[in-house]
């Protein structure tokens, strides 16, 4: 019954099928005849989001999974997601809080608060740019096994870190109610600043897991690359202040506050603890911080897009 | 996608092979070639320094090794057909299904499909810390089922399983499966969706006879729904109970295109030997 197509190997056995007004057709004009598709070809940008909008119920699922999987061989199981936060703010308290003083000019009371949102608030995107990073080197499996819009696997990752980060604003909130910082509504600023930040991290993932498919070394430096970029963006200290005493150029001063990273600190950190003044902002920060979510989450979407096909080949 | 017999071309009975009326063409693959790179053998995560100074060192290419798995193969599949893979180990059988699938890209040539194939690959989602019914969850999604269908069929999923024959599995964590109940689990999850083209990859070799039995019933089943079932498997007894026709793989290249129990009889000689 089956044919050997016309142009394989001599060694096939002949066969006895029916004549077929099909014979003389290459391969490609019999793939056209029967409205054949290229198999693994990149939908077009639109077709590509619709499809990856369909998948959403496995983002999701897939980013919980990940988060749960995490725990479940640990005695306190999900109760690690608030305590691994707590004992981590708890000891940069002991360091920087008790050991180096360094809440001198701030007072305790607003500087643990400033500091574990800088942390909690930089680790959300820290990890994000870590997960991304081997988002599709690190799951070759998945990738080469299923077929689904490769875009799934950072945003799931980025998502992943959003719940955690939800985890640590729990933590978070204890520290401020235990330093004597009442909610108030300036805390609901929080909401558009977590959504502007997950935007951005989701970009930077997608940028990077593109990045890391080509080069899987970037795994090994983006630890670096992150740990020079928090100590640039002010998680431990006033970044104007430290640059101030330092004798900064005003344009470094600039350029610094203006990086992703602080923006998104900062705002978070005005918006929920009382002493932190509007002065630590630099000018135009909401359009900045709308202006890096833009840029990252649309431009990052389409830089990942644009490779979709070679995902997968190692 | 999804309409079978557009052209009205009787569906054939299950065992049968042969579909009267037009062959209509399903998988077309056009002299394809497919290498894959590798990084040098030993990169592990390890310290931070370590691989600063490989960075350092690196230098353009070193350490990347191409490994030309499939070197210009050309078939076409039909309808209605159920098409075994046979090779040796190394033959770039898998390889090859993952290029009809689309996950490999082709470095040359081209792989034309009907809808799109999937690759009985569930388990590559699916986490071993989750419980059982999670992870129907889960690689359902994968797949690409929408939850409401995915509880729908849930019952018939675990049922066909026998993960809870010798009590409550489904609810502990897949680390807890024996090997046989894992694997029985991933094919039940990946048997539960319909499919256009559907390629399976030595899922037959795993779980005891009489699951291997209901196996084979599925694929038959599937066959009927599908366009076009492909088998790779190293057991030539399952090869003959599902195939009509039969590639045989050596070194990436096709040696053989036919009637499964002449190419069958043909890799028996040889491999005896």
């Amino acid at each position: 019954m089956s044919t050997v197509s016309e142009t394989t190997h001599d060694s096939a056995v002949a066969m006895s099928a029916p004549p077929s007004p099909d014979d003389g057709l290459s391969a490609a004009e019999l793939a056209k005849k029967y409205g054949l598709a290229v198999s693994g070809a990149r939908p077009p940008l639109g077709e590509y989001a619709r499809q990856l909008w369909a998948r959403r119920h496995f983002i999701l699922a897939f980013s919980r999974a990940k988060l749960t999987a995490q725990y479940s061989k640990a005695k306190l199981g999900q109760v690690w997601q608030v305590a691994t936060p707590l004992l981590n703010a708890t000891v940069y308290f002991l360091i920087f809080g008790l050991l180096m003083q360094q809440s001198k000019g701030m007072g305790i009371k607003t500087y643990i608060p400033f500091l574990v949102t800088g942390i909690f608030v930089f680790t959300f995107t820290q990890s994000s740019a870590m997960a991304g990073v081997r988002a599709i080197s690190g799951n070759l499996g998945l990738v080469r096994a299923l077929h689904f819009p490769r875009a799934a696997l950072p945003i799931s990752f980025a998502l992943q870190q959003l719940q955690q980060l939800l985890y640590s604003m729990v933590v978070l909130f204890l520290f401020l109610l235990g330093f004597g910082h009442m909610p108030s509504l300036s805390w609901l600023l929080i909401v558009p600043v977590l959504v502007f930040q997950f935007c951005f991290n989701t970009g930077l993932a997608m940028v990077l897991a593109r990045a890391g498919s080509k080069t899987p070394d970037l795994a090994q430096l983006l630890p670096f690359v992150t740990r020079t970029w928090m100590y640039a963006s002010g998680v431990m200290y006033s970044l104007v202040d430290a640059l101030e005493k330092a004798k900064a150029p005003g344009w470094v001063v600039d350029v610094l506050s203006a990086n992703p990273a602080a923006v998104y600190i900062d705002l978070m950190r005005w918006s929920l603890i009382e002493n932190h003044s509007r002065i630590h902002l630099p000018p135009h920060v909401w359009s900045l911080a709308l202006g890096w979510a833009l840029v990252f989450g649309v431009g990052g979407f389409v830089y990942f897009w644009k490779a979709e096909e070679q995902y997968g080949r190692g | 996608m999804a309409e079978q017999n557009p052209t009205g071309a009787p569906e054939a009975p299950a065992p049968s092979p042969v579909p009267s009326g037009p062959r209509i063409p399903t998988v077309i693959a056009d002299d394809v070639h497919i290498v894959y790179r590798v990084y040098g053998g030993s990169t592990g995560r390890g310290s931070a320094t370590a691989a600063l100074n490989r960075l350092v060192r690196r230098t353009p290419g070193a350490g990347v090794r191409e490994v030309h798995a499939v070197k210009g193969v050309s078939f076409t599949a039909y309808r209605g057909e159920a098409i075994g893979l046979i090779g040796s180990n190394g033959s770039g059988k898998s390889t090859l299904l993952k290029a009809i699938a689309g996950l490999l890209p082709a470095e040359r040539g081209k792989v034309y499909t009907d809808g799109q194939p999937s690759l009985l690959g569930v388990n590559a989602a699916m986490m071993n810390d989750l419980t059982g019914e999670k992870n129907v969850m889960l690689g359902g999604l994968a797949m690409g089922m929408s939850r409401e269908q995915i509880r729908e069929r849930y019952q018939g999923i675990v049922d066909f399983s026998g993960i809870n024959e010798k009590g409550d599995f489904i609810t502990l964590p897949m680390r807890t499966y024996s090997s046989g109940m894992a694997a029985r689990l991933r094919f039940s999850i990946a048997a539960a969706k319909d499919h256009d083209v559907l390629m399976i990859d030595e899922a037959l070799a795993t779980g005891d006879r009489s699951f291997q039995k209901r196996s084979e019933a599925r694929i038959r089943e599937l066959r009927k729904e599908a366009g076009t079932v492909f088998l790779v498997s190293h057991n030539n007894r399952s090869i003959r109970d599902t195939c009509d026709r039969v590639l045989w793989l050596e070194h990436g290249q096709l040696l053989m295109d036919g009637p499964t129990e002449e190419v069958v009889r043909a890799y028996e000689k040889e491999t005896a030997r």
